[in-house]
C-alpha cells in the first residue's frame, strides 16, 4: 500500500505546486484528444446517423467492419500513420510527424468508428419511434437527420466521451507518431511510459491518478451540460 | 437539447483554442536519440546548454540505435545521436548520414541479483561471467530491441560462444524493450541484465540488484553523433544540425557533457575524435 501512498502524495503536490510541465503535459494532452473527439465527431455525426436512416446496398458489411475497427490496435495505427506522414511517406510532405497533429490525425482514426457505430445506436431508437412520423409529415430523410440527432442528445453525449475515453488513455499509437517529444508531444500517458521506464514509479503512478481525475472531471462536466440541457 | 449541443461546441472551440501551440516559431531540429541518453538525464543537462549559447530547441525522439538509425533513413530526423559503431558506420557508408562524429563513452555493467546464482559478483571478465550465468541457467533478461545495447550484448554472447536464441524462453529472457523497463522486469525476476551505466545510475526501482560486474575493456560504450544525409532528404535542417553536432564536440560542448553528475559520479566521458 506504502506505493500508492506515495503516489498520491506525489499527485497532490505536483498539482498543488502548480507544476508547470504538467500544466503544459495536461494541456496537451486535452487539446489533442479533445481534437480528435471534434475529427471524428464530423465524420461520425452524420453518418451514423445515416446508417440508421438509409437502407443502402453494403450498409450491413460497413457495420461489421466498423464494429470491428472499434477495437484497432493503436500500436497498426501508430505505424501507419507513421508510415504515411514520415518524410519518405506518401504525405511526408505536410511535415506533420513528430508533431501533435500528427497525433490528432491517429486518434481520430481509433475514435472515428466508436463514436460512429454508438450514435448509429443511439440514432435507431428515435428513428424506429418516430420516424414514420417524421417522414408523414413530409420531412426527407436527410431533413429527418438533424431532427433525430437533436433527439438523441444524451446517447450522442455518451458516444463523443467513450472517444475521448479511448483517446485520452491510448499511448500506443500517439508515443510513435508524436515521438514523445519533452514539451512538444509528450503527453499525460506517453509521460507515464517514460517514468515508468525510469523506473520512476511514484511519479509514473501520480501521474496515472491525475489522468483518471482529468477524465472525471471531463464526463462530470458532460453530466452537468446534459442535465441543463434537459432541463433548461 | 439545441443548448446542449452549442455549449458542447462552444467548450470544445474553448479547448481546442487553449491546447493550440502558442510557442513562437523557434528554430528546432529533431534529434533521434536512444534511450541512454534521454533516460539517464544526460539530455536534460545537456541541451539547454545548448539551446542557450545557440538559440535552437533540440526536440529528441528517444527510441533504441536501431529505431534512431532507422527514422534518420527515412528522413524524418536531422541528426542521429546513438551507439553502436558497426551500425553507424554502416549507416554512412549506406549514404544515409554524413559527418559522422565520436562523441564520447561510457561503459556497459553487468546488473544481476544480491543472491548472485551463477556466482559472478566481483568479476572483471565479462565473458566468463555469461558463461558462468548460462552454465546456471540464471534468469538473464536481453532487451532484444536490436538497441546498441542489445547489439553490444548479443556481440558478448557471441564471444562466449553461447547461442542464446536456442535458449530463448528458458533461462534467457528477450523483453523487447528500452533499458529502463528491463531493468523493471530484471528486478521483478530477480535476473541478470546488461546495462549501460548511465541508465543505471539513474534508475530509481532497484529492489535486489546491484552491478555484479564491470571494468572489462569489452564493455566500452561508445556515441557517435551524424547528420542525416542532406543530399538525400531536402528536408534535412543540415545548417542547424551541423552547429549542434560541431558544438557536441566543441570544447564547450565536451565541458559539459564532462560536467553531468548523478550522486557525484560522471555518467559519459567525452572523447570527441578530431574532424574528419
Amino acid at each position: 500500500m506504502s506505493d500508492f501512498g506515495q503516489a498520491s502524495a506525489v499527485a497532490l503536490a505536483l498539482i498543488l505546486g502548480l507544476d508547470g510541465d504538467l500544466f503544459r503535459i495536461v494541456r496537451l494532452s486535452l487539446g489533442v484528444s479533445l481534437s480528435a473527439v471534434a475529427v471524428a465527431g464530423i465524420i461520425s455525426l452524420p453518418l451514423g446517423a445515416a446508417l440508421a436512416v438509409y437502407g443502402f446496398r453494403g450498409r450491413g458489411p460497413l457495420i461489421v467492419i466498423l464494429n470491428a475497427l472499434m477495437g484497432l490496435p493503436p500500436v497498426v495505427v501508430g505505424l501507419v500513420v507513421y508510415l504515411l506522414l514520415s518524410r519518405s511517406g506518401p504525405l511526408g510532405v505536410l511535415g506533420l510527424l513528430f508533431t501533435p497533429g500528427a497525433m490528432v490525425v491517429a486518434q481520430a482514426i481509433l475514435v472515428t468508428p466508436i463514436v460512429t457505430v454508438l450514435v448509429w445506436r443511439a440514432v435507431s431508437e428515435p428513428w424506429a419511434a418516430y420516424g414514420d412520423a417524421l417522414l408523414v409529415d413530409g420531412a426527407s430523410r436527410l431533413r429527418a437527420i438533424p431532427e433525430l440527432l437533436a433527439m438523441s442528445g444524451a446517447g450522442l453525449l455518451t458516444a463523443l466521451l467513450a472517444g475521448f475515453g479511448r483517446a485520452i488513455a491510448e499511448v500506443g499509437a500517439i508515443i510513435i507518431v508524436g515521438g514523445n517529444i519533452a514539451g512538444v508531444t509528450r503527453t499525460m500517458t506517453t509521460a507515464i511510459a517514460l517514468e515508468t521506464s525510469k523506473g520512476n514509479l511514484p511519479l509514473a503512478l501520480a501521474l496515472g491518478i491525475i489522468l483518471i481525475a482529468l477524465s472525471i472531471t471531463v464526463s462530470a462536466i458532460a453530466f452537468l451540460l446534459a442535465n441543463r440541457g434537459i432541463r433548461p | 437539447m439545441i443548448v446542449l449541443t452549442r455549449r458542447a461546441a462552444l467548450l470544445l472551440l474553448g479547448a481546442l483554442l487553449a491546447a493550440a501551440p502558442t510557442h513562437a516559431e523557434t528554430p528546432f531540429i529533431t534529434v533521434a536519440s536512444t534511450t541512454s541518453t534521454e533516460q539517464s538525464g544526460l539530455f536534460g543537462h545537456l541541451l539547454p546548454a545548448f539551446t542557450k549559447s545557440t538559440g535552437i530547441e533540440v526536440r529528441v525522439v528517444a527510441v533504441g540505435t536501431g529505431q534512431a538509425l532507422k527514422i534518420g533513413e527515412r528522413g524524418d530526423c536531422d541528426v542521429v545521436f546513438v551507439h553502436d559503431k558497426p551500425s553507424e558506420l554502416k549507416f554512412v557508408a549506406d549514404g544515409f548520414g554524413v559527418g559522422r562524429r565520436e562523441v564520447m563513452y561510457n561503459d556497459f555493467v553487468l546488473i544481476g541479483p544480491s543472491s548472485d546464482p551463477a556466482k559472478v559478483d566481483g568479476g572483471h571478465d565479462i565473458v566468463a561471467a555469461l558463461r558462468k550465468i548460462a552454465a546456471a541457467q540464471a534468469p538473464f533478461v536481453s532487451r532484444g530491441d536490436d538497441s546498441g545495447t542489445d547489439k553490444a550484448e548479443k556481440r558478448l554472447w557471441q564471444e562466449a560462444g553461447i547461442d542464446v536464441k536456442l535458449a530463448s524462453g528458458t533461462w534467457y529472457r528477450d523483453t523487447g524493450s528500452g533499458m529502463g523497463p528491463t531493468l523493471n522486469t530484471t528486478a521483478a525476476m530477480d535476473g541478470y541484465t546488461l546495462s549501460d551505466r548511465g541508465t543505471w545510475l539513474s534508475f530509481q526501482n532497484r529492489q535486489s540488484l546491484k552491478i555484479v560486474v564491470e571494468g572489462d575493456k569489452r564493455l566500452f560504450n561508445q556515441y557517435g553523433v551524424m547528420l542525416v544525409n542532406p543530399t538525400r532528404h531536402p528536408t534535412v535542417k543540415q545548417e542547424l544540425g551541423r552547429r549542434f553536432i560541431d558544438w557536441l564536440v566543441s570544447p564547450d560542448g565536451q565541458a559539459t557533457i564532462a560536467g553531468y553528475k548523478i550522486n557525484g559520479q560522471q555518467l559519459f566521458f567525452p572523447n570527441a575524435s578530431p574532424s574528419g
